[in-house]
């Protein structure tokens, strides 16, 4: 099977007035399906440039990116647009979710600007998208009704409703506290169960350990890519503090 | 392409989600609209009371004042040639046949004293055809006839504000009244003409043959002016023409002196009233085209305002997929909503002020559609310009710049 994702000496320079920045000096990355990938990194390492980057939410400077077998360095903005909807789901650390609207609203969005309608019941898609995050009863709450933790699984059930390629999650247990980070974990690792590739970004080692590969970033290169010998299980770890 | 009706679906939701802020941009621009309609309304209002004012006159009226004798060059002012005399009036009554009425005006005026009270006011001795050139209608009685002009009968037709100051709710009609010791009986009450264009009260008025006038109240032979009316308003120069050939005839004027006589028609005064009532109409136009543009800034400001809610909108929309048109869309039909909403509203609210300016005011405001058309686009064009141009510089970042946007 081909890769999800495939870079080749992928570059980011920002320019902040006449001062340039290289945020990313040359990544070669692969990612194959069925991947749980965790990203990490001292900050300013470019670990969420990557991520953006990954996520066709910004353009690179330099080098090739192959997303699920399409080269997207020659795409135009309307393609990108497409690709961002049909191909990636993605997981923001402060969720983004549109405020004043209802969780099933806020899941239904990506479906809403599927040109090829390829779901043909949005409703039915985004209650079951909100099922599989576990909230089925949650399904008219606005955002400022629900947690936290609640909110990232809103976040997740929108990166779900449209079947892509892969999820990306930039920091998706930044804004939280360790036991509902572990709740989120456990959605991605069910998820990726499943079979969806998940691709996180996170400066924490113990997030991380709940990743099948971390990719440790440095200066805008990639310094250590190795697989988790020690995973960590969400569930396990939920009965255990439950138990506590 | 997205269809038409999720897109517009996708805009009221989002009228509705962001309710205050649709309030405010509505109310600038209900208040905009309406203000201007109701501004502008005034002043055509104003401005249709002073030509109706004007018109209460008789729009062809031609009036006739003995003018100024030049012997050798020298004027001597106006009145110093010899006035008209009641013959005068009838030989030119005989002759002119492009006009449709004549009457003398012998002016007096005095203390009158009746029912219950007494006033001092002028009297106009006239013919009956007066009530024609001067449009004045009865409200009760009848007008002298040319029997009563004939016969020096003492007769007299009061104005309303007389009735009122003289027999204050009484029926006047039969009544005796004394003009500076004179008796008069009253036969007539003219309908009320309120304001002149001059600014004095037109119903404060007495009405009497005009021999009766000149021979027992005023005594001499002759008469103050002639009045007559053309034959047609729009002939109104040809009738001036004709009697004009007639008097210099009649009084034996040769070819090349200047006439000893004035004939003026009302179109002179018309023109000289509208050019006031330009300058209010103009006046309240511009304070109209100011409370436009603070309606239009205040608009402005709000759409301005709600950029960074919206710009972060934006970025989670571009991020799920939106494509730069999606959002440009859904932003303009957002703007036309809510500005033709508002403009709608601005125009209901229009047509109630009016009503009520109209009933608890002395102003009377007249609605133009033509302002109603101006104001509405102008403050639509305002409004979605605002609600659009954020949207557009917004919905041109990468989704990353917008999402970060503070």
């Amino acid at each position: 099977m081909a890769p999800i994702i495939e870079t080749q000496k992928l570059k980011k320079t920002f320019y902040i007035g006449e001062i340039a920045v290289c945020a990313l000096r040359g990544i070669d990355l692969i990612v194959e399906p069925g991947e749980m990938v965790a990203i990490m990194g001292a900050s300013g390492s470019g670990k969420s440039t990557l991520m953006n980057l990954l996520g066709c939410l910004d353009q690179p400077t330099g080098g090739s990116y192959h997303l699920d077998g399409i080269d997207v360095g020659g795409l135009t903005k309307n393609e990108y647009a497409d690709i961002r909807n049909h191909k990636i789901g993605f997981v923001f650390q402060g969720f983004n979710l549109l405020p004043r609207t209802s969780a099933l609203e806020n899941v239904e969005l990506p479906l809403f600007y599927d040109r090829k309608r390829r779901i043909s019941d949005p409703r039915r898609a985004a209650v079951e998208a909100l099922e599989r995050v576990g909230l089925a009863d949650r399904l008219h709450h606005e955002p400022n009704q629900l947690s936290g933790g609640q909110q990232q699984r809103v976040a997740i059930a929108r990166a779900l409703v449209n079947r892509p390629s892969i999820i990306l999650a930039d920091e998706p247990t930044g804004n939280l506290d360790s036991h509902t980070s572990i709740e989120v974990l456990e959605v991605f690792q069910e998820l990726n169960d499943q079979g969806i590739t998940v691709v996180m970004v996170t400066h924490e080692k113990d997030i991380a350990a709940y990743a099948r590969r971390i990719v440790e970033m440095l200066d805008g290169l990639i310094r250590r890519d190795e697989l988790v010998s020690d995973r960590r299980w969400a569930r396990s770890n939920l009965k255990r503090t439950g138990q506590d | 392409m997205l269809q038409l009706t999720n897109l517009v679906r996708a805009a009221i939701r989002g009228i509705l989600k962001n309710r205050l802020r649709s309030l405010l941009t509505s109310l600038g621009i209900i208040i905009g609209v309406s203000a201007v309609i109701v501004m502008v309304g005034i002043g055509a209002g104003a401005s249709q009371q002073i030509q109706q004012r004007i018109a209460s006159l008789g729009t062809d009226l031609l009036m006739i004042r003995p003018g100024a004798l030049q012997r050798g060059g020298v004027s001597r002012g106006i009145g110093s040639a010899t006035p008209f005399t009641f013959v005068d009036v009838d030989e030119l009554k005989k002759r002119a046949l492009l006009v449709r009425a004549i009457s003398p005006l012998v002016r007096s005026a005095g203390q009158v004293v009746g029912g219950s009270g007494n006033w001092n006011t002028s009297i106009e001795g006239v013919y009956p055809a007066y009530q024609y050139i001067r449009d004045w209608q009865l409200a009760q009685g009848e007008f002298f006839t040319e029997r009563d002009v004939k016969s020096r009968k003492k007769v007299a037709v009061i104005g309303q504000t007389i009735a009122d100051e003289l027999f204050a709710g009484q029926d006047p009609i039969g009544e005796r009244i004394r003009i500076r010791n004179t008796p008069f009986t009253v036969i007539g009450v003219l309908k009320t003409k309120g304001t002149s264009a001059m600014g004095h009260d037109a119903d404060d008025i007495i009405l009497a043959p005009a021999t009766t006038v000149l021979y027992r109240l005023k005594g001499g032979i002759y008469v103050d002016m002639i009045y007559a009316s053309a034959l047609s308003s729009d002939r109104m120069y040809e009738s001036e023409q004709e009697l004009t050939l007639i008097l210099r005839d009649m009084r034996k004027i040769k070819e090349g002196d200047t006439d000893n006589f004035t004939v003026r028609n009302q179109a002179e005064i018309t023109e000289m009233a509208s050019s006031t009532s330009e300058v209010l109409t103009l006046l309240l136009g511009s304070i109209a085209a100011v409370s436009l543009l603070v309606g239009g800034i205040g608009i402005m400001n709000i759409m301005l305002v709600s950029v960074t809610e919206r710009t972060r909108e934006i970025g989670i929309r571009l991020s799920v997929g939106a494509r730069e048109r999606d959002i440009l869309l859904q932003f303009l039909t957002e703007s036309i909503m809510l500005s033709s909403i508002g403009g709608g509203f601005g125009i209901l609210l229009a047509f109630l002020l009016t009503v009520g300016v109209n009933r608890f005011s002395n102003l009377s405001a007249v609605i133009q559609p033509g302002i109603i058309i101006l104001a509405f686009s102008f403050a639509c064009l305002v409004g979605i310009f605002f609600g659009f141009y954020p949207a557009r510089k917004a919905a041109g970042l990468n989704p990353i710049d917008a999402l970060r946007y503070e």
